[in-house]
């Protein structure tokens, strides 16, 4: 399909020039706060890492449109595979880039607890984000776009994964008298009170209770090199992700190959040059899969050589060590995952303002004991977010593609009712679509495709859901589209 | 805000999603597509970078011809034919 692209009328390359401007003002401005960074104390490194990987996340992801809400929701609302698909290349690369980290010894990864959380954390997520219009890294691109609607989502997975978190009151009684039972035995220190708080009784009466493991654990294989890499990356990434390229190809691109290539029947040469067109019908996003998977196999791997480097374990320690401890946690620790995140971050941004506001919000496992919750400018996750915002601003803005978009009262609405659910969605998960399924299934985590089955679950039921409200709309609102 | 459909000629058809986000353009583009007899063609005005990568595959997938985009400072139009 070649179409006549061309600029719309009215820009001249005087706004070419502003835009390009602005978006060099961008890269200007994160370089010359990197260099601030490291003249108050060169160990900032490690913080600075997170920063430029997010930059290249949002640069990405804007390229590609990569959002993974798309990826479940153009498939069901249009029948669109594309996005489905380079996702699942993401996968692949990340996966054995993820190899080759794991190989060297500088892996950060550690497989999530497996439980039936993770299939009902995921259906709410999924549910969710059909509404916000973007999943949790999508919504911080488009927010880099001028889009305010996702600005909105951020801000509200933000703060009710902080009250999720935190909060203390009649729904504890939902939680089994078996986890209270259990958290209690736990001997935790009297300040986290995780006898009170739904998802206190939540995290230390049941998911401490679970076993993370990776499927080569999981199968008993042994620890040879060899057959783990073998297991946690082929069988449990590489073979999932060509399984399911194939069933999308069957499923929702086979048709249409047959009628361009004016054949009755393909044969096996046409079909692989078929599943080949699928994979690159919508080459950014094939791109920006490529790029993502390598470069979040990368981001890994820096951050687990500054480790060894510092000879730490989490960031709070070199926080520790240059001074700053306000906001650590009991056991002097941060969220540092180590890759690429999205959701906890966004929860310790909603917990600092609220612990500002004279909230007590270190009372629980969440912050208190596991996450922390540092001044934003000491977040080094917090600051990938932030990347991502502003690499995909530049990027959009170099494109003449930033626009300013004002929320409505009904796309607020959906904004803010669709970020709750994939806030709470997320903490049930332990994670979002990145940190629940794309870091995990690449590092030999089957966890991770529980919370994919859960999240296409959610949002096809969220799509149905959608479509009715959008039919009764137009209906109403007439302009003859039914 | 609101989405407008109308025939403006014979064969020629305008959509305006101008101002919404995911999913309501590629949703209420395919609806239009749905509208439309064969050789149509529908100009397509949005602002939602995102939808366009999906509305090109769609049109690709179903076999319509995006034969002419106008771009820039995050507005799109885009003329769709009916396959």
């Amino acid at each position: 399909m070649n179409a006549n692209v061309e600029a719309l009328s009215g820009v001249g390359w005087m706004d070419q020039f502003r835009h390009r401007l602005y978006s060099a003002a961008i890269l200007l401005a994160v370089t010359l706060g990197s260099v601030w960074a490291l003249a108050i104390d060169v160990r900032f490194i490690y913080l600075l890492v997170y920063v430029w990987f997010g930059v290249i996340y949002g640069v990405l992801l804007q390229y590609g449109r990569f959002c993974m809400a798309a990826a479940v929701r153009d498939l069901f609302a249009v029948k669109v595979p594309r996005m489905a698909v380079g996702m699942m290349i993401a996968v692949g690369l990340y996966a054995l880039v993820a190899a080759v980290v794991t190989l060297t010894g500088f892996s950060t990864f550690h497989p999530q607890p497996l439980g039936w959380h993770v299939l009902i954390g995921g259906a709410i997520f999924g549910f969710g984000f059909v509404f916000t219009g973007g999943c949790a890294s999508g919504s911080l691109y488009k927010t880099g776009e001028g889009n305010l609607n996702s600005a909105l989502v951020v801000f509200s997975i933000a703060f009710s994964q902080a009250l999720v978190v935190s909060a203390s009151g009649w729904f504890d009684g939902l939680a089994p008298a078996a986890w209270a039972q259990s958290a209690a035995a736990k001997g935790m220190p009297e300040s986290l009170s995780v006898t009170r708080g739904w998802f206190d009784l939540f995290t230390a009466g049941y998911i401490w209770d679970l076993k993370g493991q990776t499927l080569a654990e999981l199968l008993a294989v042994g620890d040879s090199p060899v057959t783990t890499i073998f297991v946690n990356t082929f069988v449990n990434a590489i073979l999932p992700v060509l399984g399911i390229l194939v069933a999308l190809y069957a499923f929702y691109y086979r048709k249409g190959f047959l009628r361009k290539s004016g054949k009755a029947h393909l044969g096996w040469s046409d079909e692989l040059a078929g599943m080949w067109a699928m994979c690159t019908s919508s080459k950014n996003t094939a791109l920006a899969g490529v790029g993502l998977g390598i470069f979040a196999g990368l981001h890994m791997w820096v951050t687990g050589a500054l480790r060894e480097h510092y000879e730490i374990f989490n960031f709070g320690e070199l926080l520790a060590a240059m001074g700053y401890t306000d906001g650590l946690s009991i056991q002097n620790t941060v969220f540092d995952p180590g890759y690429w995140y999205i959701t906890t971050q966004e929860a310790q941004w909603g917990g600092w303002v609220l612990e500002k506001l004279g909230v007590n919000m270190m009372d629980n496992v969440f912050f208190g004991l596991d996450n922390g919750l540092p001044n934003p400018l000491l977040n080094a996750p917090g600051f990938m977010s932030i990347g991502i915002i502003l690499g995909a601003a530049m990027l959009a803005l170099a494109r003449r593609e930033f626009k300013w978009k004002f929320p409505t009262w009904e796309s607020a609405f959906f904004a803010i009712a669709g970020g709750i659910l994939m806030g709470i969605g997320a903490r049930i998960a332990m994670g979002c679509n990145i940190g629940a399924f794309f870091a995990t299934v690449t590092n030999g985590d089957p966890s991770g495709w529980i919370f994919l089955a859960g999240m296409v679950g959610g949002g096809y039921v969220s799509v149905r859901v959608f479509t009715k409200w959008m039919d009764w709309k137009v209906a109403r609102e007439g302009g003859g589209l039914l | 805000m609101a989405m407008s459909f109308e025939q403006t000629a014979a064969g020629q058809w305008t959509l305006n999603v101008t101002g919404y986000t995911c999913p309501h353009p590629q949703m209420y583009t395919k609806k239009a597509m749905q509208k439309l007899a064969s050789g149509d063609v529908l100009t397509l005005l949005f602002d939602n970078p995102s939808s366009g990568e999906s509305i090109l595959s769609m049109c690709d997938n179903d076999g319509n011809e995006v034969f002419d985009r106008h771009d820039g400072d995050g507005n799109f139009v885009w003329k769709i034919r009916k396959a």
